[in-house]
C-alpha cells in the first residue's frame, strides 16, 4: 500500500524498548516507528512479544527500559492517571473480546460514553447503535457476549474499540480463530475504519494473507531484532530469515501482491 | 537440605508474606480512594448487594435456624442436669450474639459469596476484561474492585442479624415447643442477659470486621490471580481459606480488645 499512500509521519515509535519478563527477553533495544494514518501490521512468531508490544503502548505493561512515544507522549514516564487521558486516544481490540461478560452488547458499548457522561441516555443509545450498525451487528443488543458466535463477538468488541473514535486503534490477533468469511469481513472493518477516518492501525497478526490485503507497512518480530518495510519489501527480501516468514506460496506472484486501492477489502 | 537452606527458606517465606502484606494493604488504600472520589456508582453497588447479600439470604436464614435448634437441643439437655434450664434464653443468646452469629455468617458469605466474589475478578483478569477497561480508561478498581469489596462490609452485619434472628427462633421453637420451656422464662432470660454496647453492638463490630475481611481478601486474590485457569482456581481456594482463618484469629483480638464483660 505504500506505493500508492505518500510517507507519513510517525504516529508511535519505539526507542531502544528493553522489557523482559523475568529471566525471559521479550524485546532487546527494540526501536520502530508506525506511521500516522497507515495499517501497520506487526508480525512476528510465537513469544517474540507482538501482543507485548500493544500492551506497551497502552501502558499496560511498562519497559524496563528505554521510550515509547505516543503521539507526543512518552507513556513510559507517565502515572496512571496520566495514561488515562493518553488512553482516550487508544482503542484496543483484544483477541477474545474483552467484552465484560456480566453486561449486554449494548451496555458493553454504552460503558464508555457514561462513564464520560457522553451525551444523554438517547444519544448514547442512538450512537450505540449507529456503531453496532457499522460492523453489521444489528438487532444484538440485548444478547451477552457469551451469546454470541465467534466473528459476532470479534466485530462487537471492534464496534467497543472504536465507541469513543480514538486516533490509534490496536488490533491484536483480529483474525485467530475466524472462518474464512468473519475473516474477511473484519478485514474490510479495519480497511474502511483506516480509510474513513484516517485512524492509524496497528494490527497484530500471524495471518499472511491477511498482511498482504491489509498492511501499508510490516515489522517484523525476529529473535534480538526487528525489520521493517512494505509486504513486498520483507516478502522479497534478502535475508533468509525474513524471507522464510514470508514463505507461503510465492508471495511475490500472488494476486494479494496487486498494488493500489484494488488490495483493499471491498469496503 | 542443610540447616542453611532451612533457614534461607524460611526468610524468604517470610519476606513474601510481609510483601503481600504490604501489597495488601496498598490495596485497601486504593479500594478506599476509589470509594471517595467520583463517579458515585450507585447502580453497581446495588448489584452487589444483590448478588453477596440478597443471594446469600437463603443459606444464612437456614443455617442460622439449624444453628439454633442444635444449640437449643443441647443447651436444654445440659441445663437441665443441673436444674437451669431457665437460663436457655441467655445461653442461647449470648452465644450467638458474641460469637456464632458473626463467626458462623462470616464463613457461610466467605464459602458462598467471597469464592464467588475472587473467581469473578480472576477470571476477569484470564479474559483481559480489566485491560479492556484500562484501555477505555475506566479504573477497574472504581467499577468492579470497589463495590464488591465494600458491599461485602455492608451487608455482613445485615446477615449476621438474620443469622442470630434465625438461630434464636430456633432455639425458642425447640425448648418451648419441643421441650415444654415456658416461652415467659426463656424470654426474659434472653432479654434481661443481652447488654446493648457489650453484646449487640460488639456483635455488629465483628461483622463489620469480618466483612472488611473477607470483601479485601476475595478481590485481592481475584485481582492479583495470574491470567489462567489454574490462577482462577488458585485465587478461589486462598481466598477460602485464609479469609476463613483470618476470620477466626482476628475473632479472638476484637473479643479480647472490645472487652465483652463476663
Amino acid at each position: 500500500m505504500d506505493s500508492v499512500r505518500s510517507p507519513a509521519p510517525p504516529h508511535v515509535q519505539f526507542e531502544n524498548v528493553h522489557m523482559a519478563f523475568d529471566d525471559r527477553v521479550v524485546h532487546r533495544s527494540l526501536s520502530c516507528s508506525f506511521a500516522r494514518g497507515r495499517i501497520s501490521v506487526i508480525l512476528g512468531g510465537s513469544g517474540s512479544g507482538k501482543s507485548t508490544l500493544l500492551r506497551l503502548i497502552g501502558g499496560l505493561v511498562r519497559p524496563d527500559a528505554g521510550r515509547i512515544l505516543v503521539g507526543s507522549s512518552d507513556v513510559t514516564q507517565l502515572s496512571e492517571a496520566e495514561l488515562f487521558d493518553v488512553r482516550t486516544g487508544l482503542g484496543m481490540l483484544f483477541q477474545h473480546g474483552a467484552l465484560l461478560d456480566s453486561l449486554t452488547v449494548f451496555d458493553n458499548l454504552a460503558l464508555p460514553l457514561r462513564e464520560r457522561a457522553l451525551g444523554s441516555e438517547a444519544e448514547i443509545a442512538e450512537r450505540v447503535r449507529e456503531q453496532l450498525s457499522s460492523v453489521g451487528l444489528d438487532g444484538v443488543e440485548t444478547l451477552l457476549p457469551g451469546q454470541l458466535s465467534g466473528g459476532m463477538l470479534r466485530r462487537a468488541a471492534l464496534a467497543r474499540a472504536m465507541i469513543l473514535r480514538p486516533e490509534i486503534l490496536l488490533c491484536d490477533e483480529p483474525f485467530s480463530g475466524l472462518d474464512p468469511i468473519s475473516l474477511r469481513r473484519i478485514e474490510s472493518l479495519l480497511a474502511a475504519i483506516n480509510q474513513r477516518s484516517g485512524t492509524t492501525l496497528l494490527v497484530v497478526s500471524h495471518h499472511i494473507a491477511s498482511t498482504f490485503r491489509l498492511a501499508d507497512q510490516v515489522v517484523l518480530l525476529l529473535p534480538g531484532r526487528s525489520v521493517s518495510g512494505t509486504p513486498r519489501d520483507l516478502a522479497t527480501s534478502s535475508d533468509p530469515e525474513v524471507a522464510g516468514f514470508f514463505d507461503e506460496g510465492s508471495p511475490t506472484q500472488s494476486p494479494l501482491l496487486t498494488d493500489g486501492a484494488s488490495r483493499r477489502m471491498d469496503t | 537440605m542443610t540447616v542453611a537452606d532451612a533457614l534461607r527458606e524460611l526468610g524468604f517465606r517470610s519476606l513474601r508474606v510481609v510483601a503481600q502484606l504490604g501489597q495488601m494493604l496498598l490495596f485497601a488504600l486504593a479500594i478506599g480512594r476509589a470509594t471517595i472520589l467520583p463517579p458515585y456508582r450507585l447502580r453497581r453497588y446495588l448489584e452487589e448487594i444483590h448478588n453477596l447479600g440478597v443471594l446469600s439470604l437463603v443459606i444464612v436464614c437456614i443455617s442460622g435456624l439449624a444453628v439454633g435448634m442444635v444449640l437449643g437441643l443441647q443447651g436444654y439437655n445440659t441445663l437441665v442436669r443441673f436444674g437451669a434450664e431457665g437460663s436457655l434464653g441467655a445461653v442461647v443468646g449470648l452465644s450467638l450474639i458474641r460469637e456464632l452469629g458473626p463467626v458462623l455468617t462470616a464463613l457461610l458469605v466467605i464459602g458462598r459469596a467471597g469464592s464467588a466474589t475472587a473467581a469473578e475478578i480472576a477470571s476477569m483478569v484470564t479474559t483481559e476484561q480489566l485491560d479492556g477497561l484500562r484501555m477505555m480508561s475506566i479504573d477497574p478498581m472504581g467499577i468492579v474492585v470497589s463495590p464488591k469489596a465494600n458491599s461485602m462490609v455492608f451487608v455482613m452485619p445485615m446477615l449476621c442479624a438474620l443469622f442470630i434472628l434465625f438461630g434464636i427462633t430456633g432455639a425458642y421453637f425447640v425448648g418451648v415447643t419441643l421441650m415444654g420451656l415456658d416461652p415467659g422464662i426463656f424470654l426474659s432470660s434472653l432479654s434481661s442477659s443481652i447488654r446493648f454496647r457489650d453484646d449487640i453492638v460488639g456483635s455488629m463490630l465483628k461483622a463489620l470486621i469480618f466483612g472488611f475481611l473477607a470483601g479485601l481478601i476475595a478481590t485481592f486474590r481475584g485481582y492479583t490471580s495470574a491470567p489462567t485457569a489454574a490462577g482462577v482456581s488458585a485465587a478461589t481456594t486462598s481466598t477460602v481459606v485464609l479469609s476463613s482463618v483470618a476470620v477466626l484469629i482476628c475473632d479472638y483480638f476484637v473479643t479480647a480488645l472490645w472487652g465483652f464483660d463476663i
